[in-house]
C-alpha cells in the first residue's frame, strides 16, 4: 500500500483513499484530497518537509505525517 | 428594516479587500462569543440600511475549527437576508466547494468570482450565465482589488433578499444518497428552519455531532437513520463523510466541464509557480528569507542612509518630543501660571513618559507595513512552508514565524498575529512565547547597559537576539510536553496562495491596525502609569513628614523597591543597585522603555535622557558589574511583558489561567536563566561568591534540563 508520504517530486499520483479520523481527515477532504483526484507533488520544502502539492488547479503545503493518511496509485 | 447580508469565502479570495471596499469606514470590529475570531460588521457606502456582515475565511462548513464553527452558528442562527459568496476566480475549483454546502442553508447566495482580471490575463474563460445555471444562483464578476464591480455584486445580493428570490438547488447527490437524505428529511422535519432543512439532513448524515447534539434525536430515531445511512455507506463503499466530499467536489468538476475553459496544461508553470521556483528553492530559500528579512530590518531599524525608520524615530526623539512638545506645553504651562507640581506632573511624568513610547512609532510603522506588504503578496505562506520542519521541533507551527517577526517591532500585534495557527497547542505555544522576542521597546535597555557596561559592543544586543529566540526554542520544548498542552490534533494543511501585486487599502489598513495596538498603549496605560510613577518618586518621608523629595533614595518609589529587592537578590541585585533594579523592572512592566527612565531617575539625572540613557552610564557602570548586568538585562527581556501585551496574551488565550500561566512561565523563566546566569557565570568572574546559592543554580540548570529532556506526555 503507497501513501502520499512516499511519494517523489514529479509524481502524479491518484487518491484511492484518505485515512484517519475526525477533524485531521476531514480538513484534508475539505482541501480538496479526496477519492480519484488526481495529484502532483511539486516540491519539498528546502528541510525535506512538508510538500508542495499542487490538485484542484492550487498549491497546497501538506506535513508528511499527514500525507501519510493518503493512499495513492 | 435593515437588510443583513452576510460575506462568506475562502481565506485568501480577497474578502477582506472587498469587506472593506463595500463599507468603507464604517465598521465594527469585535470578537465572534467565547472564541478569539474576529467578527466585523458594517454598513454599506451609500446605504446605512444594508449592514453587511463578515464571516471568517473558511474552506468549509465542518463542524471543527472555531471559526467554521462560528460561521455555521451564525448562518443558522441568525438568518440572515443573503449571503454574498466571494469566490477566487483563480482558484475556483475548490472555492466553490464552500458554495455548494452555503445553498443548501437555503438563503439567496450570490457567486461574486473575484480576479477576473487575472483569469483572463491566464487566458482561462469563466462563462458566467453558464456557472449561474449549474449553480442555481447569481454569478457576478468582480476585482476587488481593482474595486470592479462590488458595489453591483453587493446590491445584486440586496435585491436578491428583497425579493426572497431563492435559487434552484442544484443536484449535487447520488440517488443512494439523495434516498438517504430524504428520509432524514422526513424524520426532522419540523425540528429545524424550514429553510435548512437540507444543510441539517446532510450534517446528519454526515453524523455531524454538533448537529446531532442540537436536535436531540431520540434513540429510537437515530437508530432508524443511522439504518439508512449505513445502507448507503455499504452501497457505496464510503463513509458519510467521505461520500459527501466526495461528490460534492464530483459535481463541481462536471460544473467546471460546463462552464471554465483552461488554457494551461495541468501542472504547467504559473508565474507564481516561477518565482517559487526560485523562492522556496531547496538551496537558494533560506539565503533568500535572510536577505530579506535583513533588508526588513536594515529599513526599518537600520542606521543606514536609507533606514527610513530610524531616521523618522530620530526625528521623533530629538525634535519632536525632545524640543516641539516640550517647548510647547512650557509655554501653555508657564502662560497659565500653574504651580510647581502641576508643571512636574505634566513635564517630567506625562511629556517623558507618553514622548518615549510615541517616539518608537516611526521605527514600529515602517515595520508592520513592510511586514503587512510581505503578507499581502503571500511571501509570508513560503516563509511557513519553508520554516515549519525547524519550528515543527519546538513545539511551534511553520505559521508561528509571522506573529514573532511581528513582535520584533511589539509584541501586542506579534501575538494576536497567532490567531491564524490552527493546532491548538502550537497556538498556544506561540502566545506564551512571542513575548521572548526583543520588541522595540527593549532596545533601549540593551542599549544602556551595551553602552554603560560593555563599551558599546554590538555584539550585546545580537546575544540578547539569540537569547531572546533560544528562550523560544527550549520553552518550544519544554511546553510542548505539557499533558495540557497536548491539545486536539490538527493537521498542518496550507495553501500557498498565487503572488499577487498587494492591495494598498489592506495593507495600509493592517500597517494601521498594528501601529495602533502599539500608539494606544501610550495613550492609555503609561499615561497612567506615569503619573503614578511620577508620584511615587517624586514624593515620600523626609523625617517622618509626608511632601516632595529631592533626593530620590527617600521617595515612596525607593521605598517600594527596598521592600521587594530581597526578591531578587539570587540574581545578583544586591547593594545600592539592587532596588534600583527592582523598580527599573518593576516600571518595566508598565512599558520596557520606562525601565531606561526609571534607571535615569534614580541615578537623579535632571535633564532630558537621551533614548538610551547615554547620560548615566558611569554611573551604571559603577553599580552593575558585567555578569550583574547581563542578569538584570536577560530577566528584563525575558520576565512579563508590559501590561499591553499581556492583555493581548488574555486575548488570544481567552482563559485567565492560561493567562496567569503564560505570565507566570515567563517570570519563572526569566528569574531561573537570570539566576544561571549569575551565579554561575559570576563565579568564574568573581563577581559572585560561592555559597548556597551557587549550588541552587546549578539544580535549577539540571531542573530546566530535565525538562526538556524528560519524555512528553502527548504524542509528537
Amino acid at each position: 500500500m503507497k501513501t502520499l508520504k512516499d511519494a517523489r517530486v514529479g509524481d502524479t499520483l491518484v487518491v484511492t483513499r484518505v485515512n484517519g479520523e475526525g477533524a485531521v481527515r476531514r480538513r484534508i477532504m475539505d482541501m480538496g484530497i479526496t477519492k480519484n483526484v488526481e495529484i502532483f507533488v511539486r516540491k519539498m520544502a528546502p528541510l525535506g518537509d512538508p510538500m508542495e502539492l499542487n490538485l484542484r488547479g492550487y498549491e497546497l503545503s501538506l506535513r508528511k505525517a499527514d500525507a501519510e493518511m493518503i493512499e495513492v496509485q | 428594516m435593515s437588510i443583513r447580508i452576510a460575506l462568506a469565502g475562502n481565506p485568501n479570495s480577497g474578502k477582506t479587500t472587498l469587506f472593506n471596499i463595500l463599507t468603507g469606514s464604517n465598521q465594527y470590529v469585535g470578537n465572534w462569543p467565547g472564541v478569539t475570531v474576529e467578527k466585523k460588521e458594517g454598513t454599506l457606502k451609500g446605504n446605512p440600511d444594508v449592514i453587511i456582515q463578515d464571516l471568517p475565511g473558511i474552506y468549509s462548513l465542518s463542524p471543527y475549527s472555531p471559526e467554521e464553527v462560528v460561521t455555521r452558528r451564525y448562518l443558522v442562527t441568525e438568518h440572515p437576508d443573503a449571503i454574498l459568496n466571494i469566490v477566487d476566480g483563480t482558484n475556483i475549483e475548490r472555492n466553490l466547494y464552500l458554495t455548494t454546502q452555503l445553498m443548501e442553508l437555503g438563503y439567496p447566495v450570490v457567486i461574486a468570482i473575484n480576479m477576473m482580471d487575472l483569469v483572463r490575463k491566464n487566458g482561462d474563460r469563466i462563462d458566467l450565465e453558464k456557472l449561474g445555471k449549474a449553480m442555481g444562483c447569481t454569478v457576478v464578476e468582480i476585482s476587488a482589488l481593482k474595486n470592479e464591480g462590488c458595489l453591483e455584486a453587493a446590491e445584486a445580493a440586496v435585491s436578491l433578499a428583497q425579493n426572497h428570490t431563492h435559487g434552484d438547488m442544484p443536484h449535487i447527490f447520488s440517488g443512494s444518497v439523495e434516498h438517504a437524505l430524504a428520509h432524514i428529511e422526513e424524520s426532522i422535519e419540523g425540528m429545524v428552519d424550514p429553510v435548512a432543512l437540507r444543510w441539517f439532513a446532510i450534517k446528519v448524515f454526515e453524523r455531524d455531532s454538533r448537529v446531532r447534539d442540537e436536535l436531540k434525536l431520540d434513540t429510537n430515531l437515530l437508530a432508524h437513520l443511522q439504518q439508512h445511512i449505513a445502507d448507503c455507506e455499504w452501497e457505496m463503499d464510503d463513509d458519510a463523510e467521505s461520500i459527501i466530499a466526495d461528490q460534492r467536489y464530483g459535481f463541481i468538476a462536471k460544473v467546471m466541464e460546463k462552464a471554465v475553459q483552461k488554457k494551461m496544461a495541468k501542472h504547467g508553470l504559473s508565474l507564481s509557480d516561477k518565482i517559487d521556483r526560485i523562492v522556496t528553492d531547496r538551496v537558494l530559500a533560506l539565503p533568500i528569507f535572510a536577505a530579506v528579512m535583513f533588508l526588513m530590518y536594515a529599513i526599518a531599524m537600520g542606521s543606514f542612509p536609507f533606514s527610513i525608520g530610524t531616521i523618522g524615530t530620530d526625528w521623533a526623539n530629538d525634535v519632536l518630543f525632545g524640543q516641539w512638545v516640550p517647548s510647547l506645553f512650557d509655554r501653555i504651562l508657564t502662560g497659565l501660571g500653574v504651580s510647581g507640581w502641576v508643571y512636574g506632573l505634566v513635564m517630567d511624568g506625562i511629556l517623558a513618559g507618553v514622548g518615549a513610547v510615541l517616539g518608537f512609532v516611526p521605527q514600529i510603522l515602517v515595520l508592520m507595513f513592510l511586514l503587512s506588504i510581505l503578507e499581502d503578496v503571500g511571501y509570508m505562506s513560503r516563509v511557513a512552508f519553508i520554516m515549519d520542519r525547524i519550528l515543527r521541533k519546538f513545539g511551534l507551527s511553520g505559521k508561528s514565524i509571522i506573529p514573532m517577526l511581528v513582535a520584533t517591532g511589539c509584541g501586542v500585534p506579534g501575538i494576536l498575529a497567532s490567531r491564524t495557527i490552527e493546532q491548538e497547542r502550537d497556538r498556544k505555544i506561540t502566545v506564551i512565547t512571542t513575548g521572548f522576542i526583543p520588541c522595540g521597546a527593549k532596545m533601549p535597555i540593551i542599549g544602556l547597559f551595551a553602552g554603560a557596561v560593555f563599551g558599546n559592543s554590538p555584539l550585546v544586543a545580537l546575544s540578547a537576539f539569540f537569547i531572546g529566540v533560544a528562550a523560544v526554542m527550549v520553552s518550544g520544548v519544554i511546553l510542548k510536553k505539557f499533558k495540557p498542552l497536548a491539545g486536539k490534533p490538527a493537521p498542518f494543511v496550507m495553501e500557498l496562495p498565487a503572488y499577487h501585486i498587494p492591495s494598498a487599502r489592506n495593507v495600509l489598513r493592517s500597517t494601521g491596525n498594528r501601529g495602533w495596538d502599539y500608539v494606544k498603549r501610550a495613550t492609555t496605560i503609561i499615561l497612567l502609569s506615569s503619573i503614578v510613577l511620577w508620584f511615587l518618586q517624586s514624593y515620600g518621608f523626609v523625617d517622618g513628614v509626608f511632601g516632595a523629595v529631592e533626593d530620590k533614595n527617600s521617595s515612596l518609589l525607593a521605598f517600594l523597591g527596598n521592600l521587594l529587592a530581597w526578591v531578587f537578590y539570587p540574581l545578583g541585585w544586591m547593594g545600592d543597585m539592587g532596588w534600583k533594579a527592582t523598580v527599573a523592572t518593576i516600571t518595566g512592566l508598565i512599558a520596557k522603555e520606562e525601565v531606561v527612565m526609571t534607571m535615569g531617575t534614580l541615578y537623579n539625572y535632571a535633564g532630558e535622557l537621551s533614548e538610551t540613557g547615554n547620560e548615566i552610564w558611569s554611573m551604571v557602570a559603577a553599580d552593575f558589574g558585567p555578569v550583574r548586568a547581563y542578569s538584570f538585562l536577560i530577566f528584563n527581556l525575558l520576565c512579563a511583558p508590559c501590561f499591553a501585551a499581556m492583555g493581548a496574551i488574555r486575548r488570544e488565550m481567552n482563559n485567565g489561567k492560561w493567562t496567569a500561566f503564560a505570565i507566570g512561565y515567563m517570570c519563572v523563566f526569566a528569574y531561573a536563566i537570570s539566576m544561571i546566569v549569575y551565579q554561575i557565570g559570576g563565579l568564574f568572574t568573581g563577581e559572585a561568591a560561592f555559597g548556597l546559592l551557587t549550588l541552587a543554580a546549578w539544580a535549577v540548570l539540571g531542573g530546566l534540563v530535565w525538562l526538556m529532556m524528560r519524555k512528553g506526555a502527548g504524542k509528537e
